[in-house]
């Protein structure tokens, strides 16, 4: 990249983005990530969620701002709705990490977005988190996205797009693969 | 100590390319060989194994392949036979059955320790080829009584254990391997990350033909957009033969194809939920590849049909059921620098070097995936390399002596 502007703007920074890949190959720790969230339990099915600070690029960092997500479940659930459910979020997160892809693969590759919008919807079986049948399992059976994308590009280079964006999304990535959790619990009587 | 301008490591294609050159310019050399002439084409072959490449592309620096059928492809034994004829038709200074145990600085150069004593010398080609499959960590979590074995050591179906196969890998060794093991009756299950499909023919010409004939194969090194992707790109889904081995002929025959094998866990293999989206880029990126030769050669040919994946993918293989009584780990091949004593080495382990120039003053390393350009990883592409090495070579040494007189003048 030069000093002049490049011709195709979709607002994200890819001078900033090779710019970490390269810095990353003098100095890999500070690759080293580690994102947090803090949960309170509020009443019934409804929690608070806060999200603030995050470690990355070798030291402490912060959001400019706390962020607060309501989690709850509707009241055909009998709740009383504070906030979205916890399964919606993993929706929430997918369509747009997906969506950040999309946005900096067409930068990189210099492709005009008019306009990219996409339903993720979950098939999901009520039985597994019952325990009403051993043989469904708690999560999603099985997850789809549908994009409707305006851009400056062919059919396929749009395709291209998009399936190098799922390539490189870490939330994709998080609900395809396996992943080690470990939950640990301090109790105070 | 014997000393030499020039120690070549490896009696491979590779290796007595550059010996090849090395004569032609008058520099001594000796080529130290583990083996035999050839020997990880002896050794580290399965059965049926035959080029990707047409017997038209077997060709080295004044050596090519002369048999009367151009467009087949050589087996592995008559690699191996083609590369000991060169041998002996360069006179090439071959000490086989020689194994390098360590390169280190020395006095003006290098000392290479071999179990048949140490040479002194001042420039060293590494030409050792790519002889090791590191297994991936997970195989560790394999439950008892499973058979394990990595590509280099499969041989054929006959040596398995009756029952179903697990293939781990999805570039040429993976497919070639699951198809010949489905044949033999054994049920394959074949897992696959990110991998290269190409068909074997493209408008009445093998798809080599065309990468020669539209340049693909002379793309070099530093003009790459991204050259350390492009090296570490899986192999071509190829088989040496008229056939295609792709997914889609894979599944025809009753081949089960999962996602990549992600993790194992209580004895349960999982496979990642990212198969469509694999053989998505795959088919874009083939797609990408034929339009680029039709651009080339002007019209259009028939496409191969999309990668068709199942409605339902399976994630969770139980392994302790007795389904799978083996499973093929054609996961990817390294080369071997543990003999290296030389902080040449990048914080991930891999070589620095530049083209084959390594960062270390009269090093070089030859025969790796696109090492100068994309022909670099085939044998036809060791005439170029070898030649460019060489010549670097040549003048490094010529630098060197003007300086040694410089000072003694």
């Amino acid at each position: 990249m030069t000093d002049t502007a490049p011709a195709v703007d979709n607002g994200v920074n890819v001078d900033a983005l090779f710019g970490a890949r390269s810095a990353l190959s003098d100095s890999p720790e500070i690759a080293k990530f580690e994102w947090r969230s803090t949960v309170s339990w509020v009443k019934g099915t409804h929690s608070l969620s806060e999200v603030e600070t995050f470690y990355g690029l070798g030291g402490e960092q912060a959001h400019t701002k706390k962020f607060t997500f309501d989690a709850d479940h509707p009241p055909q659930f009998a709740a009383e709705d504070h906030g979205i459910t916890p399964v919606e979020y993993v929706l929430v997160a997918l369509g747009s990490c997906l969506t950040a892809g999309i946005a900096s693969v067409a930068q990189v590759r210099q492709v005009k977005l008019n306009s990219v919008k996409a339903t993720v919807a979950a098939d999901f079986d009520l039985h597994g988190i019952l325990g009403a049948d051993p043989n469904v399992r708690n999560g999603f059976s099985n997850v789809t996205v549908n994009y409707e994308i305006d851009a400056d590009a062919s059919q396929e280079d749009i395709e291209a797009i998009v399936a190098q964006s799922q390539k490189r999304s870490a939330v994709y990535d998080a609900l395809t693969n396996p992943t080690n959790v470990s939950v640990n619990v301090n109790a105070s009587s | 100590m014997p000393t030499a301008t020039t120690v070549v490591i490896g009696a491979g294609h590779s290796g007595l390319a550059v010996s090849r050159h090395l004569a032609e310019r008058s520099i001594d050399h000796v080529v130290v060989e583990r083996g035999q002439v050839a020997h990880s084409w002896r050794t580290q072959r399965w059965d049926s194994l035959r080029l990707l490449t047409p017997n038209w592309m077997t060709r080295l620096p004044g050596h090519r392949y002369e048999g009367d059928d151009p467009d087949g492809y050589l087996t592995a034994a008559e690699v191996a036979r083609f590369v000991g004829d060169y041998a002996e038709a360069s006179a090439a200074p071959v000490r086989t059955e020689t194994t390098v145990t360590a390169v280190r600085a020395g006095d003006d150069g290098f000392t290479v320790a071999t179990d048949q004593g140490e040479w002194r010398c001042a420039t060293v080609v590494l030409a050792a080829g790519i002889t090791t499959a590191p297994l991936p960590a997970l195989a560790e979590a394999l439950p008892p009584g499973i058979e394990s074995v990595a590509a280099l050591d499969y041989r054929n179906p006959e040596r398995l254990p009756e029952g179903g196969v697990l293939v781990v890998g999805g570039a040429a060794s993976g497919v070639q391997i699951a198809e010949e093991i489905h044949r033999s009756g054994r049920p394959v299950t074949l897992a696959t990350g990110e991998h290269v499909r190409v068909p074997r023919r493209y408008r009445g010409r093998d798809i080599l033909w065309w990468l020669d004939a539209a340049g693909v194969l002379d793309q070099r090194w530093d003009e790459m957009d991204d050259v350390v992707r492009a090296r570490n790109l899986a192999s071509f889904q190829l088989v040496g033969g008229e056939r295609t081995v792709d997914f889609n002929a894979l599944q025809r025959q009753g081949v089960h194809l999962v996602g990549k094998l992600a993790g194992i866990r209580d004895g349960t293999a999982q496979f990642s939920g990212s198969l469509r989206n694999v053989t998505s880029l795959a088919d874009l990126k083939l797609n990408r590849l034929l339009h680029s030769i039709d651009e080339f050669a002007g019209g259009t040919g028939e496409r191969p049909e999309p990668t068709v994946v199942p409605n339902d993918p399976t994630l969770l293989l139980d392994l302790r059921s007795g389904a799978i009584r083996t499973v093929v780990w054609a996961t990817g091949i390294k080369p071997d620098f543990s003999w290296l004593e030389l902080p040449v080495f990048d914080h991930r382990g891999r070589l620095r070097h530049e083209g084959g120039v390594v960062d270390w003053p009269g090093l070089y390393v030859t025969g790796l995936p696109v090492l100068r350009r994309r022909r670099s990883t085939f044998i036809d592409g060791a005439a170029a390399d070898a030649a460019d090495l060489v010549d670097h070579l040549d003048g490094y040494l010529s630098g060197r002596a003007a300086q040694a007189s410089q000072t003694s003048g």
